[in-house]
């Protein structure tokens, strides 16, 4: 396959950034998106040229940190994948792509297709972990969770933090990532002693790295690889209304 | 962190979005159910325009209240706005949202376009501005039979204009498409949806957008056809 590909390129964090073409020249139809990109950079190092930076990791859909808008659709536009699972196959041969960074301003990139996604961590320090210490795996039951609840805590601690919602929504909101982790945390036992501080505390910090507010269009919830359903963000505006009446301190005390 | 973060807090601002949504949505289905009286005749319709004037002391309290819904409904639309302009300064190269409907791309704009309208049609029927009825008649001076005012000969007499009977279907149609987003945005912006009736809401959303657009556009479409035209009252 010959490809011409239209990528952004962006020296470091301060500079202005531009499109720059590319041919990708003898492209096997079963290479993933980020090795034709390989291919791409070899052939600008043999030219002495600055390879494209783009972020990459376990290369299986399972970390999170690949982060490519691929003709204008977080991760490329096939349901429940990640750019890196993203196959050549799905590309016609000539093909113009256009590749580009998350864009949001709580999202800055570094260099050229790598962004910094610290303000995901912060949000996760804000409230998103268990502050007791849990121990070793708990024996089968010794705990019991309703089946209906484990389901719905497992779909959402699919989450592998990404940040596709916020790159395909048109206000750059975080409120499918935020709604995933509130959730799975809140169903679950370990996670409910904490649940009104928890999710205050995790939406304050969500509001102050600056990501838009959701406007219900369902656009996080199509591209997501992990299709986390918009139905969280229903939960997670739910938890926020009752943790605001109940105050942070409105739990049950279980000990 | 207290309940004032309604007011500061992204989701805060959603539920006053939400809430204050809910209540107008359900003064246009009774606005609707109103008017609709006109197909009862001069009669009913003029009886119930007096007992509507004729409560002051709960007519200025609703009116009052309505404006302080439409304010804040406004002023969380704008600031939501703003907050998600800002959120993204750096706008893509070539972006396709991939989910995300014409409706709920244009809420703002159609929000903003049905608030002038409702700007003109309180003096077109409230006011009785003159100018802006575009027929010459002064609507204040409709007067029927029991001395009471005349609704009916108003909205007949109104309805015969066909530039406005078309600025009133431009303006329905608006409301028509914020209300097919907006009704289901706001059960999800409440935390009232879950996979169960989820689909429910979507399709009650769908239904009244339509009945709302039908039943308000069926008034003037029906008096600009006829209906009405041979009403005694117009004569004078
Ligand atoms: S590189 Fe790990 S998910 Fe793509």
């Amino acid at each position: 396959m010959n490809l011409t590909l239209k990528v952004w390129r962006q020296k470091d964090a301060k500079s202005p950034g531009r499109m720059v073409e590319y041919q990708a020249a003898n492209i096997i139809p079963d290479m993933s998106f980020l090795e034709m990109l390989d291919v791409v950079n070899e052939g600008l190092i043999a030219r002495g040229e600055e390879p494209i930076a783009f972020d990459s990791d376990c290369r299986e859909g399972i970390c999170g940190t690949c982060s490519l808008v691929i003709n204008g659709i977080a991760h490329g536009g096939q349901r429940g994948t990640t750019a890196c699972q993203l196959h050549m196959r799905h590309f016609q041969d000539g093909q113009t792509i256009t590749i580009e960074p998350w864009r949001a301003k709580s999202f800055p990139v570094l260099k050229d297709l790598v962004t910094d996604r610290g303000a995901f961590d912060r949000i996760i320090q804000a409230g998103g972990f268990v502050s007791v210490n849990t121990g070793g795996t708990p024996d089968a039951n010794a705990l019991p969770v309703a089946k209906v609840d484990s389901d719905r805590a497992m779909d959402a601690a699919a989450c592998i933090g990404c940040g596709a919602c916020v790159a395909a929504c048109k206000n750059a909101s975080a409120m499918l990532f935020v709604s995933a982790k509130v959730s799975h945390l809140a169903l679950l036992p370990q996670g409910k002693v904490e649940r009104n501080q928890r999710v205050l505390n995790m939406v304050q910090q969500m509001d102050a790295e600056g990501f838009g507010n959701c406007t219900v269009t369902g656009s996080c919830e199509a591209v997501c690889p992990k299709e986390i359903s918009l139905d969280f963000i229903a939960r997670l505006n739910r938890e926020y209304g009752k943790a605001l009446l109940k105050g942070a301190t409105g739990h049950k005390e279980t000990v | 962190m207290s309940i004032t973060n309604v007011f500061t807090s992204s989701i805060g601002k959603k539920y006053i979005m939400a809430l204050t949504g809910m209540a107008l949505f359900l003064f246009v289905v009774l606005h609707l159910l109103g008017n609709l009286q006109v197909f009862l005749g001069p009669e009913v319709l003029n009886r119930y325009g007096a007992f509507l004037q004729g409560n002051v002391e709960l007519l200025w309290p609703a009116r009052i209240v309505l404006l302080i819904l439409v304010g804040l409904h406004i002023w969380s639309a704008i600031k939501l706005s703003a907050e998600n302009k800002a959120a993204r300064p750096q706008p893509y190269a070539q972006q396709e949202l991939a989910a995300a409907s014409y409706a709920s791309r244009t809420m703002l704009m159609s929000g903003l376009i049905i608030a002038a309208f409702i700007v003109y049609h309180l003096l077109h029927f409230t006011v009785q501005v003159t100018a802006v009825n575009l027929t010459g008649k002064d609507f204040t001076k409709l007067m029927d039979a029991k001395q009471q005012h005349d609704v009916f000969a108003m909205m007949v007499t109104g309805f015969k204009q066909p530039v406005v009977v078309g600025a009133y279907v431009v303006a329905m149609f608006l409301l028509f498409l914020h209300l097919s987003h907006g009704v289901g945005a706001m059960f999800q912006s409440l935390g009232w949806k879950n996979p169960a009736h989820g689909p429910l809401i979507a399709r009650f959303a769908e239904i009244i957008s339509w009945f709302i657009f039908l039943g308000y556009i069926s008034i003037p479409i029906a008096i600009l056809l006829g209906y009405g035209s041979s009403y005694e009252g117009l004569t004078k």
